[in-house]
């Protein structure tokens, strides 16, 4: 029998994470689990192209890879004495029902501590998510290079500078309580949002919006081992809600569209199911946190079928819930977007002016500010903020963006 | 008589077929059911949203809800067809189609249908 290619090839990458976060609790060491994976994943090739595909491949590979890497540490010890194909072990149907009796429960820590090596404190974000997307998602050091627009080289120079940060600073391998089980839960989510911000922030190329995917990809996998946290509830109904809307997010030259003038039927009505499907189960635990008061107002955007329709009393609301969970100026800037549309652009104004010291470098804050002097037609002030935002902005398209309001006060 | 086929798979499978791949499957499903709707014979198809979407309610002394779907399992309950066929024969041949279209691991559970109400239709 041969097993479609495409369909192993998928059933490797499915069981990446299992195996790896299994072949590190082994072994306790990063570099040693991926090899064993790799070698698992070589054999596997050929033994599940003869033998039909296992019940649990995950479960083989981890069994095959385990004996892989023991086999290479005990042929590297006594190279003189022995043959190398004496350590070879054989591949048997016996080995892998043995395989089958490996514990599913094990996994989820497994799996969670693999998570939380790549977020190590002594790492940059990016050398996290880097690394992640290198050893939990699997992908190539070259896809991985293409989505942070880098060369291949730097990026791979980043990663090993990473592992050896990781292997330096040794695995926790206690089995984790409850109370670590949530800071690793509380650690390993923020490092998953920026793995999916990474490519929603870039989202105009398709290289780099396939970082939404391995985000939402690995929240699943988090939520599948945690089914009961509302916050690991919000944060994939979050990722699902905001990918939702790419078809919708740029114009053919790649110039990003505002929310309120885009075409809502090119949003992706499935992704939007779940995601709501998603925040209303976390509603009900009654455990608020950010990541599902931030979900609750993507979830109000997606359900107004008319820029017109949005809730925008709702959102301010949600907005000042998100500011006494996590207080930023960024989400008090954010609020008071949502608040000029129920109470005018002075309350909102008045919601703004504390922020000032902090935003001051802040694109955002210039080009809001200014809209909100020019609702009021406080002319000269306006042109002000928007000339500031103007020489803060990140991309052309921003700057384009606010010229256009600039324009429309000097024709005024 | 008629049945539902049940579809059961790893879900992490459906998540790591990259979307040309998967809008494949899906065409070479569709042609699958074609010739079966044609003849008239197959009823409500549906696909159902990940496990992570689950809710159980358990019976007991006070119904308890638990996030999650209601038994953790290797393969999931991914979907179903519901199809009229003569005997179980015809059943079985109708799921031996949908595994040549969907091969691998996973498969299909054919149940037949005790009862049936084809007149509650969804809201619209």
């Amino acid at each position: 029998m041969s097993l479609d290619t495409a369909w192993t090839r998928d059933a490797l990458a499915a069981a990446r994470p299992k195996a790896v976060a299994a072949l590190l609790r082994y072994f306790r060491d990063l570099g040693t689990a991926e090899e064993a994976y790799q070698e698992a994943c070589l054999k596997a090739l050929t033994a599940w192209d003869r033998n039909g595909p296992p019940r649990d491949p995950a479960a083989w590979l981890i069994f095959v890879g385990r004996n892989a890497a023991l086999d290479g540490v005990r042929r590297r010890a006594r190279l003189t004495a022995l043959p190398d194909d004496a350590a070879l072990s054989d591949l048997g149907d016996a080995e892998a029902s043995l395989a089958d009796r490996i514990d599913d429960g094990a996994y989820r820590d497994d799996i969670l501590r693999l998570l939380f090596v790549c977020c190590h404190p002594d790492l940059p974000a990016t050398g996290s998510v880097a690394l992640a997307l290198r050893i939990v998602s699997g992908l190539s050091v070259a896809q991985i290079a293409r989505a942070f627009l880098v060369s291949e080289a730097a990026m791979e120079q980043r990663i090993t500078r990473a592992k050896r940060v990781v292997a330096g600073a040794g695995v926790p391998f206690n089995a984790p309580g409850a109370v670590e089980r949530a800071e690793r839960l509380g650690t390993v989510a923020p490092m998953l949002y920026l793995v999916f911000n990474e490519g929603y922030s870039n989202a105009a190329d398709p290289a780099r919006a396939a970082l939404c995917d391995e985000g939402i990809r690995l929240a699943r996998l988090l939520l599948r081992l945690f089914p009961a946290e509302p916050e690991i509830m919000g944060l994939l109904a979050l990722m699902l809600l905001q990918h939702s809307r790419l078809a919708a997010r740029f114009d053919a030259d790649g110039a990003a569209i505002l929310l309120e003038d885009q075409d809502r039927s090119r949003w992706d009505a499935r992704a939007i199911a779940e995601g709501l499907a998603l925040v209303d189960k976390a509603m009900r635990h009654r455990r608020p946190g950010p990541y599902q008061a931030q979900a609750a107002i993507a979830a109000l955007h997606a359900r107004a079928a008319d820029a017109s329709d949005t809730d925008w009393a709702g959102i301010d609301r949600l907005y000042a819930t998100l500011e006494r969970l996590q207080p930023s100026p960024v989400v008090t800037l954010n609020r008071a977007v949502a608040h000029a549309k129920v109470h005018g652009p002075a309350a909102a104004l008045a919601l703004l002016e504390p922020l000032g010291d902090r935003l001051t470098g802040y694109f955002h804050f210039h080009g809001v500010r200014g809209a909100f002097l020019q609702q009021l037609g406080r002319a000269g002030e306006a042109r002000d903020a928007f000339g500031r935002a103007v020489a803060l902005a990140n991309t052309p398209a921003e700057a384009a963006h606010i010229r256009t309001h600039l324009d429309r006060l000097q024709g005024a | 008589m008629l049945y539902a086929v049940l579809c059961y798979d790893d879900e992490d499978m459906v998540f790591a077929r990259d979307a040309s791949a998967n809008d494949a499957l899906m065409a070479r499903l569709d042609a699958v059911q074609a010739p079966h709707a044609r003849a008239g014979r197959l009823g409500p198809v549906a696909r159902l949203m990940p496990t992570t979407s689950a809710v159980s309610v358990r019976k007991g002394a006070e119904p308890l809800v638990i996030d999650g779907p209601f038994a953790e399992t290797k393969e999931q309950l991914l979907g179903f067809y519901t199809i009229e066929c003569d005997g179980l024969d015809e059943a079985v041949a109708f799921a031996k189609e949908l595994i040549a279209a969907n091969p691998g691991a996973g498969g299909y559970e054919i149940r037949p249908l005790l009862l049936f109400r084809p007149d509650g239709a969804l809201p619209a």
